[in-house]
């Protein structure tokens, strides 16, 4: 029986472990210096904005782990010996031997050396840690500023507007989160956020944050001088690998890193039982239309789940399917299946729909020689995602998918369905003569496997 | 601004409704006595409240502990020689403590009705309305701030009140004699008579229900399906449950609430309803067969095409209150493993004695026995149930517990309907909530905002349906999902996900 340390509780460290114990019987410890048990870091907005407590952000019971024999140490990993295949944490000065240690370390938000990043009232959002001194700095908040337009942001920017601050937002692209939508899709997310009370400022950027004499954050400086009250920065500028509280381990050890750490297509890092997964891990060979390093919550999971069962001596390569996402801009639901990506590949057509309210839309890119499908986007209308996959993995054709939209609808009853208004818009705009074929509902035992 | 005014205006007329409580002043009279109780009995009574007679009350809680001593002794009196048909009950006391009120509510009765429940409700409406300043969507910011919503000191308050309140309107009615009497303007307007307890008790459900139904359908406007759900049961409370049986004892027929059925509606196979509807003509034939059917085959069928759903969030009264005047503190129910463990054998527990309890009384009907197996007395088995599960957990606890426990604690833990009805949820019905593949990020918004205190996101992480005898089918867990993961629906019962996956949607791994 090994002994198998899993350092990191997130999504990606869960996982593993879970699927470890369904598959064998080592031995399984979790070490986390974030908190004493798992729980939903997607869920921490929500705390804030007063929907849920901690507890309920917290997947399993308790009493979950011990049914389960997965112990869990609520502790700093200081240094890891790869040699002697130990780790030293930083409340016990006896050191933890591993057989199989699995890195699940996470992320860390970006800071891009601004003068002024150190301040008190400074900080990003990721952690426990981050939440709980955002609450505790809230009642001295009157107006904030947010710098980077992404998902961390835009939540932030709801959290914030939620307890009466003044938001302003500073987005450096010329447009929200256009590194990943589209235009169309994009311009109704600033509608939507402007909307919602934040002074969106768009082709913004950070110069410098500046502090009074107490070490407080009391202004910023953009790039074109102009000079921002606040009594809180939030700086969300995206996130990477956690790796540096552990450098000189990982150098001493001669783990091979760069982003992040690097992995092979087993999550296998260049040392011997050493594995990494989800936002710490760097693919050396991603998959084909994959990123190096991919900071999303399903990743992290599906790498957990792989990782399992190379584990427990059933090889198994990462090989995620059909790509898909999800987020929620206040009140914009979206999600994504397959690739689509800012800018059309040469390659594909798009086919684009915006509900007369401006806050509904789907696009459906495709492959413009052969006409399968390739990736579709869609705001405020619900998806399934078992239909997409499907669709995404057989190519299925633009004519099929939309004549069968129906069947991908996963709203709820009595909501409106716009199908028949996305036909005739396509058949308007290409001159084709679809026609719906199918309904919306489950009406095949096939689907569900 | 608006939510405020709404708010105060609301408050004012709660506190003067509170208040109204202190007003009146109260009189026994040997006329009071003669009008309200049987003439052989008169002397004795009289007798008995001696100290009382003539004697002027100012303060309405006083005169009703003094009555209703006295009569409790009279009673222990007529129980020592078995004179049961003399024993005097919650209503009589009642009546004779509404009798002996006079004063400025008793003389102005449509002004105090005006001051209290009309402005009452104008607040409550104003409130409830104000929602529409904020955009469409999910809105719960605060809720686990709030003193009331989160179980905190106003949350606790509320509870006491209900709780106190209920346990008056049960058993001690005559302590809130002027609030009934509060309500016989409207009483006189529907059927002529002066309010009864029940009355006032009704007409408070339904216009709770109301107000704080369209507070809902304003708070979930961005969604149909709360929108119809909402309206359905403000429907079935304010015409099926209120105004309908009004309508049909002002035309001399037999009154039912035509959706109130067996083992809900607990003393429908009693001895006194079997008798009035058989004695009602062809309309009482009508709602014994209606009755019947209602609970033996219409809702085996119902609830094999939509589930439970159908009723108990679309349209039972208790649900109707629950999904309305409860939706504040839906996200108080119990979560864990263990409040579902206690909930299974407490609600079957209920239904068996639903059951033993009618078959006992149906017993006693047709053979005259009073013993069913020779041993088991069938009255106390009706008057246990009655009590018991009727009264205390049904009522108090039911509803007074909303803002301690959640606004479903007898839908999950007693009602013996809801147990039937999950049932054949559980094993023969196309209803499910089909979980969308991989999509779901654990955050736990469904499992918080699940009144029925059932771990969705359990179920969702997985991608396993959710198939539970408990589900009422109120889709708020899919409203508050924020990334579409769960949908209520109804198909081939074969569809249904039972076993989780091994490997959720999304990885290819194998493949």
């Amino acid at each position: 029986m090994q002994h198998i340390i899993i350092i990191g509780n997130g999504i990606s460290g869960v996982t593993a472990a879970r699927h470890i114990r369904k598959l064998a019987n080592h031995r399984i410890t979790i070490i986390s210096g974030e908190t004493d048990f798992f729980f939903s870091r997607t869920a921490l907005m929500y705390i804030y904005l007063g929907h849920m407590k901690f507890e309920h952000t917290k997947p399993y019971e308790d009493d979950f782990w011990a049914k389960n024999r997965i112990e869990l140490k609520r502790a700093w990993v200081e240094k890891i010996d790869f040699a002697q295949k130990k780790l030293h944490l930083n409340n016990e000065s006896q050191a933890f031997s591993y057989d199989k240690l699995i890195l699940a370390l996470g992320s860390t938000p970006n800071k891009f050396g601004w003068k002024g990043q150190g301040l008190k009232g400074v900080q990003g959002l990721y952690s426990y840690q981050d939440l709980e001194n955002l609450e505790a700095l809230s009642p001295h908040i009157k107006k904030a500023v947010i710098v980077g337009g992404g998902l961390i942001g835009v939540e932030l920017a709801e959290m914030l507007h939620s307890r009466g601050i003044e938001v302003t937002f500073l987005v450096r692209e010329n447009s929200f989160w256009n590194q990943v939508l589209p235009p169309e899709e994009s311009a109704m997310i600033n509608r939507h956020i402007l909307q919602n009370h934040i002074e969106l400022r768009l082709s913004s950027e950070l110069d410098e944050i500046i502090g009074d004499e107490n070490g407080q954050v009391k202004s910023i400086k953009t790039k074109s001088g102009e000079i921002i009250d606040c009594q809180f920065v939030g700086l969300t500028v995206g996130v990477s690998p956690n790796i540096a509280s552990l450098r000189d381990s990982f150098q001493q050890g001669s783990l091979e890193t760069h982003r992040g750490i690097l992995v092979n297509e087993f999550l296998e890092t260049n040392m011997p039982d050493v594995y990494a997964i989800g936002d710490c891990a760097e693919h050396q060979n991603p998959p084909t239309g994959r990123r190096a390093v991919e900071q999303i919550w399903y990743t992290g999971r599906i790498m957990g789940e792989t990782v399992a069962q190379t584990i427990c001596n059933r090889p198994t390569a990462y090989s995620p399917g059909v790509f898909f996402n999800s987020a929620k801009f206040f009140d914009i639901e979206y999600q994504t299946y397959g690739q689509v990506p800012a800018q059309l590949p040469a390659d594909e057509s798009t086919f684009y729909w915006e509900h007369a309210s401006g806050e509904k839309c789907i696009r459906i890119n495709y492959n413009t020689q052969i006409q399968s499908v390739t990736g579709i986007n869609t705001f405020g209308i619900r998806m399934r995602h078992e239909v997409w996959d499907k669709w995404l993995s057989a190519g299925k054709s633009i004519d099929y998918v939309l004549e069968n939209l129906p069947q991908a609808n996963f709203d709820p009853e009595f909501f409106k369905q716009h199908e028949a208004e996305i036909i005739a818009k396509f058949n308007q705009e290409t001159g084709a003569s679809l026609r719906l074929k199918s309904k919306k509902g489950i009406f095949s035992k096939l689907f569900q496997s | 601004m608006i939510q405020k005014f709404g708010l105060t205006l609301f408050l004012a007329a709660f506190g003067l409704f509170v208040a109204t409580l202190g007003m009146n002043e109260f009189r026994l009279t040997s006329e009071i006595l003669v009008k309200n109780i049987k003439a052989e009995q008169v002397q004795e009574v009289q007798k008995q409240l001696a100290p009382m007679m003539d004697k002027v009350y100012s303060n309405g809680f006083a005169f009703a502990s003094d009555l209703t001593s006295g009569i409790n002794q009279l009673n222990k009196g007529y129980d020592a020689v078995q004179a049961w048909d003399k024993k005097f009950y919650e209503d009589n006391i009642l009546a004779l403590t509404k009798a002996s009120a006079s004063g400025y509510l008793t003389d102005n009765k449509e002004i105090m009705f005006f001051l209290t429940f009309v402005l009452g409700i104008l607040g409550g409406l104003i409130f409830a309305l104000s929602g529409l300043q904020t955009s469409a969507g999910i809105k719960n910011n605060g809720v686990f701030f709030n003193p009331a919503m989160a179980r905190k000191w106003l949350g606790i308050g509320i509870g006491t009140f209900l709780i106190l309140f209920y346990i008056a309107l049960y058993f001690y009615p005559q302590f809130i004699a002027n609030w009934v009497m509060l309500t016989d303007p409207v009483s006189q307007f529907i059927n002529g008579g002066e309010a009864s307890r029940w009355f006032m008790y009704g007409f408070l459900y339904t216009i709770s229900v109301l107000v704080m139904g369209l507070r809902f359908i304003v708070n979930y406007r961005h969604s149909k399906y709360q929108v119809f759900r909402t309206l359905s049961v403000i429907f079935f409370q304010t015409c099926i449950a209120f105004i309908l049986p009004e309508i049909l004892s002002n035309l001399n027929l037999p009154s039912a609430d035509l959706k109130n059925m067996w083992p809900l509606d607990y003393s429908f196979f009693f001895n006194y309803r079997l008798d009035k509807l058989i004695a009602g003509g062809g309309f009482g034939i009508f709602l014994l067969v209606w009755g019947i059917f209602l609970f033996l085959i219409g809702t085996p069928i119902m609830v094999y095409f939509f589930g439970k759903r159908w009723y108990c969030s679309w349209v039972c009264g208790c649900g109707g209150l629950a999904e309305t005047l409860g939706d504040p503190w839906r996200q108080l129910s119990d979560k864990s493993t263990k409040a579902w463990k206690i909930e299974r054998y407490l609600i079957h527990g209920v239904l068996v004695f639903a059951i033993i309890m009618t078959i006992g009384v149906l017993y006693t009907y047709f053979t005259g026995s009073y013993n069913l197996l020779g041993f088991i007395p069938t009255e106390w088995l009706k008057s246990s149930y009655g009590f018991f599960i009727g009264s205390i957990f049904s009522g108090v606890v039911g509803t007074g517990f909303y803002p301690l426990m959640g606004n479903r604690v007898w839908c999950r833990f007693g009602c013996p309907l809801a147990a039937y009805l999950g049932i054949i949820q559980k094993y023969k019905s196309r209803f499910r909530i089909t979980t969308n593949g991989g999509q779901c990020i654990s955050c736990g918004n469904c499992s918080t905002y699940c009144e029925m205190g059932i771990d969705v996101r359990a179920y969702a992480q997985k991608g396993q349906d959710i198939v539970r005898a408990s589900c009422v089918g109120c889709g708020v867990c899919s409203a508050v999902c924020p990334r579409g993961v769960l949908n209520l629906e109804n198909a081939e019962t074969g569809t249904r996900i039972m076993i989780a996956p091994e490997v959720l949607l999304g990885n290819g791994m194998g493949k």
